[in-house]
């Protein structure tokens, strides 16, 4: 693992030399794992959106009553500073490609700015929603308050959901940092930037599940508790 | 003498010189195999020793020294082990890692240091898993299904043994994600899928399922944390949760793991019935294409273990056709591998005999398992024995039969040494008799309504408890007589050379024996079959030194 890797050659039976592949400066096989590895992150929300589904299927009409409740202003702000987030980490990661590792740097700070201030902005509508007395082990979504049974599993699928989103913006936010120190030392070049796409897709797909997040909490109950019926 | 992977090494963070430590930070597939193997079988003997306690607790009805309660945590600690720390890593954790790489003629895996990671993450996860032995609330009590809500409402530390298994599912993720590259982009030049020896389609196949299924379990252990620790109320009835709901998504991981732990089980069949044959496998495509089709099926199957929770009448009937399709593909490798057989020159080593065996036992576990999948009779066998029965002859007589032929038939290429055949024949004889005697009656007590997971029983059912307590002490000799041999072999054992079955696949076509750090010291061009033999003979020859073919 040490010295410069020199691949092998393999000779067939007429004499031809074939290319061994090894692990080694292996591009294209980082990044088919890195989506392979974001394949299990759709799954995980997946089968949340399915038990979303479902209760929203028993509950159709409490869905709508809670969704109608959620601050819509503020998540659409939230999905603008993402898409915006998305663009930046995007425009960065082609920067590299061409050798531009000044302005790739900033296009991440820029990143990590935009992804603070979505955790900011979270933080403020969770503290309202906690205010009116709706949050995990408090005040309406106790066993014993009178709110009804959708309503409850529509904040609890909530606050994980977005919960653990948030916990992925965190990692996020924590691998930019990462990459920055690795650009600084240059680890990531752009000869040498499958750790800056990978991040840059997993950014991509922080950013995706959100999109998907937003419309089936927040947008649901847009037209009024009756759902624009 | 050259330098064999025993002694050097690549390692994780820097190069340090004392060799324990360069074992615990090994990037080399073939340590990191060893390593898992040696975890594994000793929580294989912890959750062995449980299942012990629970038939001497069985051998005579009424409470004698288990309690029900504890009785309830020891068939979960039983299921816990075996299912996670065991059996779902088992194979392809331990000869995956091992053997894949060498049969691709691969240097390691794709990624080593994610390798290394793997590895220490599966360690974390088991010492997670057993840590709530030692603390108040004591070990769960729920199975290793953790069905709701009892495992919301139980007073028993559930949550670690939830948290083990999401970081136990996190690694076997990982490891088929590593290895799924390691297939795609690993291979030497010339060898195309339809070149694969069958080990590797079966690895192939089981690296879909673990990628494509655990994060659904993972999620849904999460979703059991939530509801037990915040009340999201997801799982639970009082809060408008159904219970049902949890079932379904444990079960879509579920039920495609048995399928990740037997295919690599049958990868390993399909290596040692040509080799002991020495004749080409009969059917090549079938048999791989059957692989990725049962991982395909498997998928939509996990419906069966729900006929009695409450599930539309449509849904079970299409569950249940859909389980006997699975049966199919199973049924064309076991036609394949027979057909292989036929007018082959067989040699009767301990690897084959293992295979052989478990040609008898998986059938009747394959079998009765197509018999609980009929929506009626389940009705009647739901968790009674003969389920208990069924998967314990698809699991032991399958997955760990095959896995023991496995380590039989590497045991050579990892040590460098033979263990003793003759000893290993016995060995066999005695689990092979006693798993049976353990297991067969059980069917009958089942069927006659001896429900499962039970401290207590009607006197009736004495008689089969009693065999299979029998069955228990010759098949755990058996076992220990094993462990014994494959310590002889590797301490005193005969140097075995690099091929001692003339097997044909590149696992056996490396420079020294054991191998060396990177395996093969030049890679083949493989323009040919896995299993080419002709009169007995195999085909395929090398020039070691160049390793371009001579024949």
């Amino acid at each position: 693992m040490s010295g410069p890797y020199v691949p092998e050659i393999a000779i067939d039976r007429n004499g031809n030399e074939h290319i061994v592949q090894g692990w080694q400066g292996d591009f294209y096989g980082g990044k088919l794992g890195f989506w392979l590895f974001m394949f299990t992150e759709v799954l995980m929300f997946g089968a949340m959106f399915m038990a979303l589904a479902y209760y929203n299927t028993l509950h159709p009409q409490d869905f709508l009553d809670a969704s109608a409740s959620l601050n819509r202003l503020l998540g659409g702000i939230n999905t603008v500073v993402l898409l915006i987030s998305a663009l930046t980490m995007g425009l960065g990661l082609l920067n590299m490609r061409v050798g531009k590792v000044k302005e790739a740097k900033q296009m991440i700070w820029a990143t990590i700015i935009l992804a603070t201030l979505f955790l900011v902005i979270k933080g403020f509508e969770w503290r309202a929603e906690y205010n009116h007395g709706i949050f995990l082990m408090h005040d309406q979504l106790l066993p014993e308050s009178s709110l009804a049974l959708g309503q409850k599993l529509f904040f609890g699928l909530y606050f994980t959901m977005t919960g653990l989103h948030g916990f992925h913006i965190i990692i996020g936010i924590g691998l930019m940092i990462w990459l920055l120190k690795r650009i600084n030392a240059q680890k990531v070049t752009p000869d040498h930037h499958i750790l800056y796409w990978n991040i840059a897709l997993y950014w991509d797909i922080v950013h995706l599940i959100w999109v998907f997040v937003f419309p089936y909490y927040y947008m649901i109950g847009a037209g009024g508790a009756t759902g624009g019926h | 003498m050259s330098k064999t992977y025993f002694d050097e090494t690549h390692c994780a963070i820097g190069h340090p010189k004392s060799k324990f430590m360069q074992w615990m930070l090994t990037v080399d597939h073939k340590r990191i195999g060893i390593m898992y193997a040696a975890v594994m079988f000793f929580y294989f003997f912890i959750a062995v020793g449980t299942a012990f306690m629970m038939r001497l607790e069985l051998l005579a009805p009424g409470g004698q020294f288990l309690d029900g309660d504890t009785f309830n945590q020891a068939f979960t600690l039983h299921g816990v082990i075996m299912i996670f720390l065991f059996i779902i890593p088992g194979v392809p954790a331990v000869l995956g890692n091992i053997v894949m790489p060498l049969m691709i003629g691969a240097k390691d895996v794709s990624f080593p240091r994610l390798n290394w990671f793997t590895f220490w993450l599966y360690v974390v996860g088991t010492f997670i898993a057993l840590a709530s032995l030692f603390t108040d609330a004591g070990f769960a009590d729920t199975g290793w299904t953790f069905y709701a809500p009892y495992s919301i409402n139980t007073s028993t530390n559930v949550i670690f043994t939830l948290v083990a298994a999401f970081v136990l599912g996190m690694a076997s993720i990982l490891t088929g994600l590593n290895f799924l590259v390691t297939i795609h982009r690993l291979r030497a030049p010339g060898m195309d899928f339809w070149k694969m020896p069958l080990f590797v389609w079966g690895i192939y196949a089981t690296a879909w399922i673990q990628l494509l299924a655990t994060p659904v379990v993972g999620i849904t252990l999460i979703l059991a944390i939530m509801e037990k620790y915040f009340g999201i109320g997801i799982f639970d009835p009082a809060k408008g949760g159904d219970p049902v709901l949890f079932e379904h998504l444990f079960w879509i991981y579920s039920h495609p793991a048995v399928y990740l732990m037997i295919l690599p089980a049958f990868g390993i069949m399909s290596e040692i019935i040509p080799t002991f044959s020495r004749r080409e496998v009969f059917g090549y495509r079938a048999i791989a294409i059957s692989s990725a089709s049962i991982a395909g099926i498997g998928y939509l199957v996990w419906g069966h273990h729900l006929y009695t929770s409450g599930m539309a009448d449509t849904a079970k009937i299409i569950f249940s056709f859909l389980t006997f399709f699975v049966a199919i593909p199973t049924g064309i490798k076991f036609y394949d591998w027979v057909a292989t057989m036929y007018k082959g020159k067989i040699i009767l080593a301990t690897p084959m005999l293992w295979a052989l065996g478990t040609i008898i036992t998986f059938t009747i576990g394959g079998l009765t398992g197509v018999t609980i999948a009929m929506i009626g009779v389940d009705i009647h066998l739901q968790d009674t024995y003969y389920t208990v029965a069924h998967f314990h002859y698809a699991m032991l007589g399958g997955v760990v039969f095959l896995f023991f032929a496995g380590l039989h038939y590497w045991f050579p290429l990892v040590t460098g040494k033979m263990y003793n055949e003759y000893h290993g024949k016995i060995s066999f004889y005695l689990q092979f008799v006693g798993f049976n005697l353990l297991w067969f009656p059980m069917f009958i007590a089942g069927y006659y309504g001896m429900p499962r997971r039970y401290f207590d029983y009607l006197p009736e059912f004495q008689i089969y408890h009693q065999v299979s307590f029998l069955g228990a002490v010759i098949f755990i000799t058996g076992l220990i007589y094993m462990f014994v041999v494959f310590y002889k072999g590797w301490t005193k054992g005969e140097p075995s050379g690099t091929n001692p079955w003339n097997a044909t696949t590149l696992e056996w076509h490396l420079p020294t024996s054991p191998p060396p750090l990177e395996n093969h010291s030049k890679v083949p061009y493989v323009d040919f079959n896995p299993y080419e033999y002709h009169h007995g003979q195999p085909v395929v020859k090398f020039d070691y030194k160049t390793m371009q073919r001579i024949d």
